[in-house]
């Protein structure tokens, strides 16, 4: 059976989630540019996102009547504004960084070792 | 009242000395100048005190006139003091029939009560009687003479002091500052004390004093506390005095068992009720004041009999009934003598601190070692203070005394009478001559008090104060003079000092007892210096007692008669060495030189007190008649042990053939003395050198004072040593072994304790501490600071984690 056949259901929003988060995962650890590391981060985000909206689809659920049935998307929405604030802390750590190291090279940033 | 201020303005001045003594003035010497204010101010509160006493009951002894008249019925009529009364009684007024016939005037009353235990009542209050009226102007003024010469004689103490008679271990003299200051505190509480011991009112408060006057001799007498001969006499003066001082408190404890009460007069109390006082117990006033055992000390003493009365009561409803049946029984064991030895004891135990006190045989001894201390010091112990305070108590007591407590008095003032004369035939010390003088006539106090003459005694007591001081601030302007107490060294001083010379010989005619004896009527009372009346009237009082006890009486007057003769060749002896003939040492000569004024001013003052403080004016104004008011009238009664013994009443000795005896006696004796004196040292007919060896073993034996320090030594000192070697020995090797056994103990186990800490609880937390570390060095590693790292292991944490998770469920 041709799965591109199949009209769309869960699995292809899952398996463009675990896509997008795998990418960001392999983003993070294999970017030395921490701007990258940051878009990486993004991609993880969003590929739960992605899980999150697809899994709280009438679908999945068993009893209507339980709720509004949007929990997943105010997840989603949740995450976004995390991601936002935590975007903003850690370019600013990127920008100090850069002001006392004129680089952005993470392997560069290893003054916490132990 | 006056003479409480007078007592308690030296205290005063002590406290102040003691917190400010070593600020006042260039070395303190402000200090003595406000003792000697103080004790001018007390003289001062005496004097009025005396003044008010006799502007209120003149010289009279009015209570006892009916006592007298009863006694003198067989004719020996007492031509002194009987008429005096009767004059006095005019004098006195009427306000003496307010109160009960015969007992003497006494202003009682507590001051402060202490402390209340059951019925013992611990209080300060005072007794005052005409002899506690005249005791207080005589300290005071006495006093105050020796304050003044001891301005002048001790002012070597104003600056720093070699002690040319202490050598250091490194061959020096001693070097310290003076002690001025410390000199006048001592003295400031000394008069303190001896006037608290005069005015308190009940026996505990004599006691303390009675300690506080010990005390402060020892202080005093131990003043050149550097000196070891200073620092063994100050010891031994306290200790021989605590010897008496034991006797003391078992009569008080005697006392109060018998009587439940400290207090000497009858106290009334708030609510109007009257607690009676030893002496009205003793002497019941509604039993003519014959001496009686009280019912109180009846039933103490027969306390067996009293328990058979309540236990054959023990099944009768009627709980007064044992009561009653002890009542009725009383009178019959008062008759089986019940408390009668209680009482005896109670006499003699008192009297046992006095001889402590007064220096009386056997505890003489530390009289003479006295001299130590500074010479205003002996003259203040051997004539106001110290020694009094024994003849004093033993006066005041005398109401208390059995015949055999009287008897025992007499006894010892006649032995110590006779041993203290004699050693001072010998001494050669000028200071132990006064010394042995002293003791000597404190013996003749004692013995007078002993046969029954009260007012003798006391009256001697009050005379000698005066000589005896003038005498020893003479002495001490003598050694002031010459550096050396030693009269073998001295000689011709009269030219260089005339007036200690001349104020000291009429101190030497006083104390001998110089006058004319009563020439038949025709010069009825004699005339002379006071001791002349003093020993006079002592000497009479032995005669009239031998005549009525020939047996005791013989010895008695043998021994004032033959102490009598002693003294003046003695005191001449003295006087004829220092003062007469050509200087011996010519070095000491050549330095002597008058005392300042500040210094024999006081010498003056006390001779004319020495010479006239006997005398009777206008036929009623006399110490005597004075002190007569404060004698308990009655008699001592029947002794049991003694049934024969009769005491003569006092006022027989005045009687005109008894008087005359003694009178003659005293006089010739006396004169025997001197004239002996004036061979042997003034004309020097004979040579007291060829006498001396003639008479080696006597000389000897006198010379180290009958050896009574090495008998003392042998029995008391040596085995006293000797325990407290076998003590010490006990001590340092039993109890301290014991001890550093235990230390040496409680050393182990802490030991092991320590090892335990160290090495277990130590070594477990150590060794806790040490994994820690060891496990965070080896993660040390793990932290690369490699963001991309962190990131790989997450994942593959995570992955890993899912896998085994996975796995799990799946089994």
């Amino acid at each position: 059976m041709n799965p591109l056949a199949e009209p769309i259901g869960i699995s292809h929003f899952m398996v463009v989630g675990a896509i997008m988060f795998v990418s960001g995962v392999v983003c993070m650890a294999a970017k030395r540019n921490a701007l990258g590391v940051l878009m990486g981060i993004e991609l993880v985000l969003n590929g739960a996102n992605v899980n999150f909206v697809a899994l709280s689809s009438d679908f999945l659920r068993g009893n209507p009547a339980d709720g509004l049935g949007l929990d997943g998307q105010f997840i989603a929405l949740f995450v976004i504004v995390l991601a936002a604030a935590e975007a903003a802390v850690a370019l600013a750590i990127v920008l100090n960084f850069y002001n006392n190291h004129a680089t952005i090279d993470v392997d560069r940033a290893d003054e916490l070792k132990g | 009242m006056l003479l409480g201020i007078a007592w308690l303005v030296p205290l005063a001045s002590f406290t102040l000395i003691v917190l400010f003594g070593p600020r006042m003035g260039k070395h303190g010497v402000g200090a003595a100048y406000l003792a000697t204010s103080a004790i001018v101010i007390g003289l001062v509160c005496s004097l009025i005190a005396l003044a008010g006493w006799l502007g209120k009951y003149g010289f009279s002894s009015a209570p006892h006139e009916a006592e007298i008249a009863a006694s003198t019925d067989d004719g020996a009529e007492g031509h002194g003091t009987a008429g005096h009364a009767a004059e006095g009684h005019h004098a006195a007024g009427g306000e003496e029939h307010g109160r009960p016939l015969g007992k003497p005037v006494a202003y009682t009353a507590d001051w402060y009560t202490l402390g209340e235990f059951g019925s013992l009542k611990i209080s300060i209050s005072y007794y005052i009687d005409a002899l506690t009226v005249a005791m207080f102007a005589m300290v005071t003024l006495i006093a105050s003479c020796i304050h003044f010469y001891a301005i002048g004689y001790m002012h070597d103490e104003l600056h720093d002091v070699t002690d040319h008679e202490v050598t250091l271990s490194d061959g020096h003299h001693l070097h310290r500052p003076g002690r001025f200051h410390r000199f006048f505190q001592y003295l400031s509480l000394f008069c303190f004390s001896m006037l608290g011991l005069v005015y308190a009112g009940n026996i505990l408060m004599v006691f303390v004093f009675w300690e506080l006057v010990g005390i402060c001799s020892y202080f005093l007498i131990g003043f050149y506390i550097e000196r070891k001969s200073a620092s063994n006499a100050a010891n031994k003066a306290f200790i021989v005095n605590r010897v008496g001082d034991f006797g003391m408190i078992i009569g008080m404890m005697a006392l109060w068992s018998g009587l439940g009460t400290f207090a000497f007069g009858d106290i009334e109390d708030a609510d109007g009720n009257v607690r009676p006082g030893i002496f009205s117990l003793v002497r019941d006033p509604a039993h003519g004041f014959e001496l009686a055992v009280p019912d109180r000390m009846v039933r103490a003493a027969a306390f067996d009999n009293v328990d058979e009365v309540v236990v054959d009561h023990a099944g009768n409803p009627d709980r007064l009934a044992p009561e009653s049946e002890i009542e009725s029984r009383l009178p019959s064991w008062r008759a089986e003598h019940y408390g009668y030895w209680l009482l005896v004891i109670a006499g003699v135990g008192i009297f046992c601190g006095c001889v402590g006190k007064s220096a009386q045989f056997p505890l003489h001894v530390w009289l003479p070692d006295a001299m130590e201390g500074p010479t205003p010091v002996s003259a203040l112990v051997h004539s106001a203070t110290m020694v009094a305070a024994g003849v004093y108590l033993t006066g005041r007591f005398y109401p208390v005394f059995t015949p055999e407590a009287r008897l025992v008095i007499a006894y010892t003032g006649g032995i110590t009478l006779l041993l203290a004369a004699t050693i001072a035939i010998t001494a050669t010390d000028i200071k132990r001559v006064l010394a042995y003088s002293t003791v000597s006539q404190l013996g003749y106090m004692m013995l007078a008090l002993g046969v029954g003459g009260w007012i003798a005694g006391l009256f001697h007591l009050i005379t000698h104060a005066f000589f005896k001081s003038l005498l020893f601030l003479c002495s001490g302007s003598v050694i002031h003079a010459c550096h050396t107490n030693e009269m073998p060294r001295m000689g011709g001083l009269r030219k260089k000092m005339p007036w200690t010379a001349y104020t000291m010989l009429a101190g030497c005619l006083a104390i001998i007892g110089a006058g004319l004896p009563p020439l038949f009527g025709f010069w009825p009372f004699g005339f002379g210096l006071s001791g002349f009346y003093s020993k006079d009237s002592i000497i009479a009082q032995a005669y009239s007692f031998w005549t009525e006890n020939p047996t005791h009486g013989a010895f008695l007057f043998a021994a004032a008669a033959g102490g009598a003769s002693m003294t003046a060749f003695y005191m001449f002896r003295l006087w004829f060495m220092t003062f007469a003939g050509p200087p011996r040492d010519h070095h000491v000569y050549e330095h002597a030189h008058e005392s300042p004024k500040i210094m024999y001013v006081p010498l003056v003052i006390l001779a004319v007190f020495a010479c006239c403080i006997g005398w009777t004016i206008r036929g009623t104004w006399s110490v005597t008649n004075l002190i007569e008011q404060a004698r308990w009238p009655g008699e001592a009664g029947v002794g049991v042990l003694l049934p024969s013994l009769v005491y003569p009443n006092e006022h027989l000795s005045h009687g005109h053939e008894i008087h005359l005896v003694a009178g003659f006696t005293a006089f010739s004796t006396a004169l025997g003395g001197l004239l002996l004196a004036v061979i042997f040292y003034g004309v020097r007919w004979l040579n007291p050198g060829e006498v001396r060896q003639q008479f080696a073993p006597v000389y000897t034996f006198l010379l180290n004072k009958w050896y009574f320090d090495e008998l003392y030594d042998l029995l008391f000192v040596r085995p006293a040593h000797f325990v407290a070697l076998i003590i010490a020995w006990f001590d340092k090797k039993v109890i301290d072994g014991f001890i550093d056994n235990l230390a040496r103990w409680t050393r182990g186990v802490a030991t092991i304790d320590d090892m335990i800490d160290r090495y277990f609880v130590d070594g477990l937390v150590n060794l806790t501490a040490a994994w820690t570390y060891s496990l965070g060095q080896s993660f040390r590693g793990l932290q690369t600071g490699k963001l991309r790292q962190y990131v790989m292991l997450i994942v593959i944490g995570t992955v890993a984690l899912t896998v085994i998770i996975n796995f799990a469920a799946a089994r």
